[in-house]
C-alpha cells in the first residue's frame, strides 16, 4: 500500500524545502466529520431562520455552510423553469447560490457570513416579484 | 463619494492566493510599498482557503498541502502590514484596472464587501500592477447537472476547507484533472464515504509525459500522497469513465456512470448506476483573466485548450506596467505560483527602483522551468475529449443562468448560423447571465465548433450602478 504521510505532532517537520511537500503540513487520517479532522472548537453556535425554519450556525460559517450543515441543498428557485439551486462554485463565481438575506435578495451565500437572527429566504426568481408590474 | 485614492503605491497587487501572497511579501521584503487588494476574508486564495477563526481549527492543515508555505508567508504579510509596508485589503473584489493618462499610474477600482454583505466602492493607485486573479473551476454539463448536491469538485473542497462542512455523506467525485484526487481524499478524510473518483482522461497518457513527471518529485510526491489516502479510504479510481446523467427529483440520488472511449464519447451499454447524496465535479481549472484582457493582455492557448496570459521571463505580460503570476499564466499549482510570485517581484522591484536581483533567483526561474514542463504534461493528459458533447441530450442545461438548452445552441449553430460562443450568447442569451459565462462559456465554444474566446467582461463582478454613478469623469 503506498504510504500515506502522517504525522500527529508536526515533530518531524521543520526542513523549509520548498520542493517537497512538508510532512508536517498534512494528514489524510480519516476523521468522523470535518470539525473532528481540523480539531475545531468553535464559538457558540446560534441561531438563524430558514423559510421560517430554526437552524444553527457556528460563527465563521457562511449562509451556504450552515444551510448545508443543516441538510438544506438549495434555496433558490430559478426564473424561467423554477427549478430548486443552491451552492455550485463555492467560491462566489457562479451565482447559483443567490438567497434572500433579511429581505435584501440576490446575495451570494457562499460568501455572506452567517450572523445570529439572519433571516434567509429562498429567492424566487429574481427575488424582486415586488417590483413586478 | 468613492474612497478617494491616496498616495499611490509602487506596487498594487490583485489576489491573496500564493502567487499574490508570495508577491507582496517578496515585494514588501525588496522595500517596495504594496497595497494587496482580495476578494476573500483572509488571505490564501482558494488553495489556502481556510476556517475562520470564530470556527476555532487547531489543526487548518489537515485540509491542505503545504501548509507551511502558506502559514510563514501569511506571517510576513502581517509583520509587513504592522510596518506599514503592506496595505491589505480584505474582502475587495477589483472590478476594473485603468491607466491614469496624466500620471501614467495605474487605478484599480474595487467594490468593498461588509460584514452584512453591504457593499462600498474603493480605489487604489499604483504605479505597477501583479495580477494574481488565480482561476475557476471548468464545468462540461450533463443531464442532471443542475440537481441541488451536484456541486463543483472545487465548491466542495471550498465549502469544506472554509465552512467545515459536507454536501452529503456519500459523494462521488468525478471529472477529469489532479484536482480530484485532492477532492476526494479531503472529502473522505473529513468523514464521507466517496463511493468511487470518476477520471475522464487514461492516466496512462501520462506516460507519454514521463520526463516532466519524473523531474518534478515533490509533484509525484503530492499525486502518491492523495493516492495513499484513497486507498486507505478504499476510494475507487475508474479512469476513461465520466458521470454522463445524475437522477433525483429536488436533489440528486443517483449519477450514471458510463465507460468513454479515446474521444470521450459514451460507450453505448457501459453503463452503471451508482447511488450517491452529492456529486463533485469538475474539470480542471480556467484562468481568470478579465481584468488582463480588459487591459489588452495577450493571452496564449494551453495544452487543455483554456486562454492563459502571454507572460515574458520576467512575468511581464504584453501590457508594459501589468505583470501576472500564477495561475492566470497557465493553470500550474501552488508551488509555481509561489515561485512565479517570487519571481514577478524581483523583477517589479528593479523595474521601479534598480533593486539589485535578490540572491536565489537561478534557482527560482529553474523550479518555474521545471514546474511549468509538469503542468503543461498535466495539461495534455486531461484536455477534454471532443467526444464529451455526447453525453448531453437537447433539454440538458447548458447556461445555468439563463436556462438555456443544448437543443437550442445546437439550432442556434445548425440553423442560424451562429459559430461562435458571442453568436450564440447573441442568439439564445447563454453566457448572458450572472456569471457572465464563467460556467458554460467553455461548453458553448465547444458546442458552436470552436475555441473558447478571451473573456470580454468590463466588470469583473456585479457593481451597483451608484458606484459607478459616483466616479469622477476622468475614472472612465
Amino acid at each position: 500500500m503506498t504510504k500515506v504521510y502522517e504525522s500527529e505532532d508536526g515533530s518531524a517537520a521543520s526542513r523549509p524545502d520548498p520542493d517537497r511537500p512538508s510532512r508536517k503540513a498534512v494528514s489524510l487520517r480519516g476523521a468522523s466529520s470535518p470539525a473532528a479532522l481540523v480539531r475545531a472548537t468553535p464559538g457558540p453556535a446560534f441561531d438563524l431562520t430558514f423559510d421560517g425554519r430554526t437552524i444553527t450556525a457556528l460563527p465563521g460559517q457562511s449562509i451556504a455552510a450552515a444551510l448545508w450543515a443543516a441538510g438544506i441543498l438549495s434555496w433558490r428557485t430559478t426564473r424561467a423553469g423554477g427549478e430548486p439551486r443552491g451552492a455550485f462554485c463555492g467560491i462566489g463565481a457562479c451565482y447559483d447560490c443567490l438567497a434572500t438575506v433579511n429581505g435584501r435578495p440576490n446575495q451570494r451565500a457562499c460568501l455572506v457570513a452567517a450572523r445570529p437572527g439572519d433571516a434567509i429566504t429562498t429567492q424566487e426568481g429574481t427575488g424582486h416579484a415586488d417590483l413586478a408590474v | 463619494m468613492p474612497t478617494s485614492p491616496s498616495e499611490p503605491s509602487d506596487l498594487a497587487v490583485v489576489g491573496a492566493g500564493p502567487a499574490g501572497l508570495a508577491a507582496a511579501v517578496a515585494a514588501a521584503d525588496l522595500g517596495l510599498s504594496v497595497t494587496v487588494l482580495d476578494a476573500g476574508e483572509r488571505p490564501g486564495g482558494q488553495f489556502y482557503r481556510h476556517p475562520a477563526p470564530g470556527l476555532g481549527a487547531a489543526r487548518p492543515e489537515a485540509l491542505h498541502h503545504d501548509w507551511e508555505a502558506f502559514a510563514t508567508r501569511a506571517s510576513r504579510l502581517e509583520a509587513h502590514r504592522r510596518a506599514g509596508r503592506v496595505t491589505h485589503l480584505a474582502a475587495h473584489h477589483v472590478w476594473t484596472v485603468v491607466r491614469d493618462a496624466a500620471t501614467g499610474e495605474w487605478l484599480l477600482h474595487a467594490v468593498a464587501s461588509g460584514p452584512g454583505g453591504e457593499e462600498r466602492p474603493a480605489a487604489v493607485r499604483a504605479r505597477a500592477v501583479l495580477l494574481a486573479t488565480g482561476a475557476y473551476e471548468r464545468q462540461l454539463p450533463f443531464p442532471g447537472w443542475t440537481l441541488p448536491g451536484v456541486v463543483g469538485a472545487g465548491g466542495a473542497q471550498a465549502m469544506l476547507k472554509s465552512g467545515l462542512v459536507l454536501p452529503g455523506q456519500r459523494v462521488v467525485v468525478a471529472g477529469s484533472g489532479p484536482l480530484l484526487l485532492a477532492v476526494a481524499a479531503s472529502l473522505a478524510a473529513a468523514g464521507a464515504t466517496v463511493p468511487a473518483v470518476v477520471e475522464a482522461s487514461a492516466y496512462t497518457s501520462y506516460a507519454r509525459e514521463l520526463p516532466a513527471l519524473v523531474r518534478n518529485p515533490g509533484k509525484l510526491g503530492e499525486g502518491a500522497l492523495y493516492g495513499g489516502g484513497l486507498l486507505r479510504h478504499r476510494v475507487r479510481l475508474l479512469t476513461r469513465h465520466a458521470v454522463t446523467a445524475a437522477h433525483g427529483t429536488g436533489r440528486v440520488e443517483a449519477v450514471t456512470v458510463s465507460r468513454l472511449d479515446r474521444d470521450w464519447r459514451p460507450v453505448p451499454g457501459s453503463e452503471r448506476r451508482v447511488p450517491c447524496d452529492a456529486l463533485a465535479v469538475g474539470h480542471g481549472l480556467v484562468p481568470q483573466l478579465e481584468l488582463a484582457t480588459g487591459l489588452g493582455c495577450a493571452t496564449r492557448r494551453t495544452a487543455d485548450d483554456t486562454l492563459a496570459l502571454e507572460l515574458d521571463a520576467a512575468q511581464r505580460t504584453s501590457v508594459p506596467g501589468i505583470w501576472a503570476a500564477g495561475e492566470t499564466g497557465g493553470i500550474g499549482g501552488a508551488q509555481l505560483a509561489l515561485t512565479e510570485g517570487e519571481l514577478a517581484a524581483a523583477a517589479i522591484a528593479y523595474e521601479l527602483h534598480g533593486t539589485r536581483r535578490p540572491r536565489g533567483i537561478a534557482a527560482l526561474v529553474r523550479r518555474r522551468a521545471r514546474l511549468r514542463r509538469f503542468a503543461g504534461a498535466m495539461a495534455a493528459a486531461h484536455r477534454p475529449g471532443d467526444g464529451w458533447t455526447g453525453w448531453l441530450d437537447d433539454a440538458t442545461l447548458v447556461c445555468r443562468c439563463e436556462e438555456v438548452p443544448a437543443g437550442r445552441i445546437r439550432e442556434a449553430v445548425a440553423e442560424l448560423g451562429a459559430y461562435d460562443a458571442r453568436s450564440v450568447k447573441l442568439l439564445t442569451r447563454a453566457g448572458m447571465g450572472w456569471c457572465q459565462g464563467r460556467m458554460c462559456g467553455q461548453a458553448v465554444a465547444c458546442l458552436a465548433g470552436g475555441a473558447p474566446a478571451e473573456d470580454r467582461r468590463p466588470l469583473s463582478c456585479p457593481v451597483e450602478l451608484g458606484h459607478l454613478a459616483q466616479l469622477p469623469p476622468s475614472a472612465s
